[in-house]
Formats: structure tokens, C-alpha cells, sequence
């Protein structure tokens, strides 16, 4: 992968089409904090290869929503099938996830925080690598590194490395168990937008290279539409003026974004290649 | 311009930061002078000088009984017992620090326990110790890992907790085990915070050191400092407490350098 790359005449129409079936299902969710209703009545289904953006006022339940897909936080009540099948009560590699902050980890080199997931199945007890398995690892992390233009940067420390390519190296890893759905918890939100720019072109194009169905919230209208193939508003629909908390926010729109999706794609590959 | 923004240049910084010291040297040098132009044979402040010719004799001279020198071999003494139950203590700190840090069961089991022995003064147990392990070495390095493990272990679980929780989430998400996110995610980062809490630990760890070589001993600094206390002995005192405090100058110096080193990750202007 390559953030220069020249914008591909024809786009593969597969990842753009809907799947039969869907990856992630929801069905009747509600989540409360006490008597404080968050969510209510969420249904949705997410098709294989989707790019679904979720917008929404802050303290709408839109990050309380992706933690639940990622089990970080469990539903009052409803269902979250991924597959057909009720998710895991716990986080696993069949859902990859990148946060605004603290996505790599500080005390890796970047090579290292790329490697580590394979460390993680591969060694069970000292989760490392030793001679040649690692050199291969090392070779293997090193060309990821080149794709997403950090070669140079594989023996920094995170710290070091510019927002930008944190985010970079924080998506690589997340790929890196080849999850069923990426979920990005707002990840260019704490970037400037120069960088966000070139952020969304590399998301893209990984996005359109694997296929990947990705799940992003947002809470900036013009990337929500300009990422997705499908945005998501999240609202109260009915407000109580005495029990502000007593009804949760739900779907209340739902673009779907194929047909402007080309555009959209093609506009941005012709843009300036940035770097940061 | 106001005083809070007022920051000295570096000369004056040099001098201000010496200030204290000097004029400590010379109260005492004005004491001593005066007392012993009062009465040349008192021992209760000697002269400098008399301080360093006595430490000369201290560092080189070997006892006429016992064929060596006292001096190094209270060092030895002293620096052992206090290696040993520091090194204990900080094990047993990382060890349920993250346990307690990551696990909930193991902090519902231990929290409130290690806070209620964290508030238990150690002194108080020193007498328990005596009578219960002898008067030997394991009741001096058990007094030192009483005194400094429960603090050290709540600062570590602290530290643990803290590590944010996007890190063991995404650590999850690719495929950790706890064992794994202990071993390579919690470990490695708590590890500066260790020896942050181990220079920390290191004040009340002398102190309980040399508590407990004032009871019963053969050697060490603090049972030298105490028998000698018999004949007002200042001469041998003064430089005993002069040499325990580069002592603990030099050990946090030394820490502080391998925390620099070891975890370039944690010091973001130490790149390399």
C-alpha cells in the first residue's frame, strides 16, 4: 500500500455491494447506567465489506455502542450476533478495535508493537519469538512497516512518532489478526487536518485492499459521509423535558452512500498526497 | 514580575542551592569553636578537623581485637541487610501489585487487607519480630519488608490500574491472554514505577534498618552509631551519619540512572 498511489480507473464493485449475510447483527439493544437510559430499541445489520460511519451529539451512546461491539461493556439488554453467533462477553481478535488515544503500546518499538500480535498466538507462555521464527516475524513486520510508510521509524519508540503515524501504526496492528470488523472509536479526532486528510486516503485504501468491514465513529459530519458507504445518526427521538434521561438515544437516520461513494473516493485520490 | 515567575539564572541557582549547606558547615563550625574555647576537652561538637582526622582513622584503621575494620565491615553489614529486604519487598510489591492490579478477584481478596497492614506501624511490630524469628538476620530484613512492601504494593496495584484501558482492550483484541497482558503489557510499564517506589521505599527501609540494629547486632552502621552513644563518642558518630546519607545519595543516584537507561520508553526527551 502505497499513500502515493494513482487512483485506480475501476473500482471493485464487491466490497461496494452488500453481502447476504451480515457480519454483525443487533437486535433490540438498550443499555442504562443505573436509571440513566443511554440506548434504546437499537436494531441494525452490518453487510460484509461495509464502511459504516456513526455520527451523532457527544453523550449520544454512539462510543457506548462500539464498546459493546467490542464487549468492552456489556448490553442491559438485546442481542449482538457477529456471524449468526452471540458475541463473546470479552474482547477477542475477531474484532479489531483503534481508540483516539493510547492505541499503541508506549513500551514497544513500532516494529515490536507490529509484531506483537503474532507473538501473542504464537507463544503462549513468554509470548516472544526466538531465532529464526522471529527473524521471519522481524522480515514480515518490516514490510507492513514499509506499506504503511513507517520503515523509518521501526526503531522508535511511540512516543517519537507524529499523531498521524501513531494512527497509522495503531490500524496496522489492529489488522494484524485479520479481524472480522475494525472498529475506530473516533481516530483522527485528536489529529490536525492536514493529517486527517492523509489519514482517510490511507483508511481507504486499506479498506478497499482487504475488504475489511469497518465500523468508525465519528463526530465530524464531513468524514462520517465522506469515509462511509453507510452512515448511522444516532438521536433521542423522544425527550422527556421533566426526565431528560429517561428515554436512550437510537438509529434515527440511516444513509446509505453507495452511489456517491465513487465520487467521493475518486475526489480524494485526486487530492494533494500528504505526508505528516 | 511576579515571584512565581521568577526563575533563577545559573549561577544564582548554584549558589542558592549551596546556601544551605554552607551555612549549616558554618553554625557548626561556630558552635564547635565556641564550646571548645569554653572547654578544649569537649566532645559533644569536634572540630572539623578532628572529624576528619577521626574519619581517616575510622576508614583504614583495623580494630585491635577483632583485626579489621570496623568501619567497612558495618557497611557491609548494614548495606547487605538493607539489599535483602528491599529486594524482597519489591518483588512481593510487583508481584501483587499486578496481580491485584489486573485481577479483580485477587483485589477483592487483598485490597483492603494490604491497606490495614499498610497502616499498621512497623515499629510497633519490631518487638513481635524479635520474639517470634530470634535476634538474628531474618528478624532485621523481615522488620525492613514489614516497614516497605505495603506501600510499595498499593503504589504498584495503583500503577497498574492505571495503565489505560483502550491498551489491555486492544491487547485483548489481539489475542492476549491475562497471562500475556501481565507478563507483556502490565510488567514492562510498571517497571519504572517499581523503581520509582523503590527510591521511595529506600528512606523508611534505613530507618527500619537501623531500628533494628539498635536492638541486637554484631556489626552495622546503626549498632556502631548506638554503642558508641555510650561514650558521647561524636567523633564516631558524626561521620557514620555523613556516610549513611552518601550512601543513600549514591543508591538513588544510581537507580535514577538505571530507570534512565532501562526505560527509554517512559522519558520521551531521552530518545535513542
Amino acid at each position: 500500500m502505497n499513500a502515493h498511489a494513482t487512483p485506480t480507473a475501476t473500482l471493485s464493485t464487491s466490497v461496494l455491494t452488500p453481502a447476504a449475510q451480515p457480519v454483525i447483527t443487533v437486535r433490540n439493544l438498550t443499555k442504562s447506567y443505573g436509571g440513566n437510559r443511554i440506548l434504546e430499541r437499537v436494531n441494525l445489520d452490518i453487510e460484509e465489506g461495509a464502511f459504516i460511519s456513526v455520527v451523532g451529539a457527544s453523550g449520544c451512546g454512539k462510543s457506548t455502542f462500539l464498546r459493546m461491539l467490542l464487549a468492552q461493556e456489556l448490553p442491559t439488554s438485546g442481542q449482538i450476533m457477529l456471524d449468526g453467533a452471540p458475541i463473546p462477553h470479552e474482547p477477542g481478535p475477531d474484532r479489531g478495535v483503534v481508540f483516539q488515544r493510547y492505541s499503541v503500546f508506549p513500551h514497544l518499538t513500532v516494529r515490536q508493537n507490529v509484531m506483537i500480535a503474532t507473538e501473542f498466538g504464537a507463544s503462549p507462555i513468554w509470548s516472544r519469538l526466538f531465532g529464526k521464527a522471529k527473524r521471519k516475524l522481524r522480515e514480515e513486520a518490516d514490510a507492513t512497516l514499509e506499506r504503511i510508510g513507517l520503515a523509518h521509524m521501526a526503531n522508535a519508540w511511540p512516543s517519537a512518532l507524529s499523531g498521524g503515524m501513531q494512527q497509522r501504526l495503531a490500524i496496522a496492528q489492529a489488522l494484524a489478526k485479520r479481524p472480522r470488523v475494525l472498529l475506530l472509536d473516533e481516530p483522527f479526532g485528536a489529529l490536525d487536518p492536514g493529517t486527517r486528510v492523509s489519514m482517510h486516503q490511507f483508511l481507504l485504501e486499506l479498506w478497499r485492499e482487504t475488504g475489511m468491514t469497518v465500523f468508525m465513529v465519528s463526530h465530524d459530519l464531513s468524514e462520517a459521509f465522506t469515509l462511509g458507504t453507510r452512515v448511522l445518526v444516532f438521536d433521542k427521538p423522544r425527550w422527556d423535558p421533566h426526565d431528560p434521561t429517561a428515554y436512550g438515544a437510537t438509529i434515527t437516520y440511516d444513509f446509505k452512500l453507495d452511489d456517491k461513494k465513487q465520487e467521493a473516493i475518486g475526489e480524494l485520490s485526486f487530492g494533494p498526497p500528504e505526508h505528516q | 514580575m511576579r515571584w512565581i515567575n521568577r526563575k533563577p539564572g545559573r549561577p544564582l541557582l548554584v549558589f542558592l542551592a549551596a546556601l544551605p549547606f554552607v551555612l549549616t558547615l558554618i553554625a557548626y563550625m561556630a558552635g564547635s569553636a565556641a564550646r571548645l574555647a569554653e572547654n578544649p576537652r569537649d566532645k559533644f561538637m569536634p572540630a572539623p578537623t578532628t572529624l576528619l582526622e577521626r574519619a581517616g582513622e575510622l576508614i583504614s584503621e583495623p580494630d585491635r581485637r577483632k583485626g579489621y575494620v570496623l568501619f567497612w565491615a558495618d557497611t557491609w553489614a548494614s548495606l547487605d541487610r538493607l539489599a535483602r529486604g528491599v529486594a524482597i519487598a519489591a518483588a512481593l510489591a510487583l508481584a501483587f501489585g499486578l496481580l491485584i492490579g489486573l485481577f479483580p478477584t485477587v483485589k477483592a481478596l487483598f485490597s483492603s487487607y494490604v491497606s490495614a497492614i499498610s497502616l499498621i506501624p512497623p515499629l510497633a511490630l519490631a518487638p513481635i519480630l524479635f520474639i517470634a524469628l530470634g535476634l538474628g538476620e531474618v528478624s532485621k530484613i523481615a522488620l525492613i519488608v514489614i516497614g516497605t512492601a505495603p506501600v510499595m504494593i498499593r503504589d504498584l496495584a495503583q500503577r497498574t490500574i492505571e495503565i489505560p484501558q483502550e491498551q489491555i482492550v486492544k491487547a485483548q483484541t489481539l489475542g492476549a491472554s491475562s497471562w500475556q497482558i501481565m507478563t507483556r503489557i502490565a510488567l514492562p510499564q510498571v517497571m519504572p514505577r517499581l523503581i520509582q517506589a523503590v527510591r521511595l521505599g529506600l528512606g523508611p527501609a534505613w530507618l527500619f534498618l537501623i531500628a533494628a540494629e539498635t536492638v541486637s547486632a554484631e556489626a552495622g552502621l546503626g549498632y556502631r552509631i548506638f554503642l558508641v552513644r555510650r561514650y558521647a563518642a561524636m567523633d564516631v558518630i558524626i561521620p557514620y551519619v555523613i556516610w549513611i546519607t552518601l550512601l543513600a545519595l549514591l543508591i538513588d543516584y544510581a537507580l535514577r540512572q538505571t530507570s534512565r537507561l532501562a526505560y527509554g520508553w517512559a522519558e520521551p526527551e531521552a530518545q535513542g
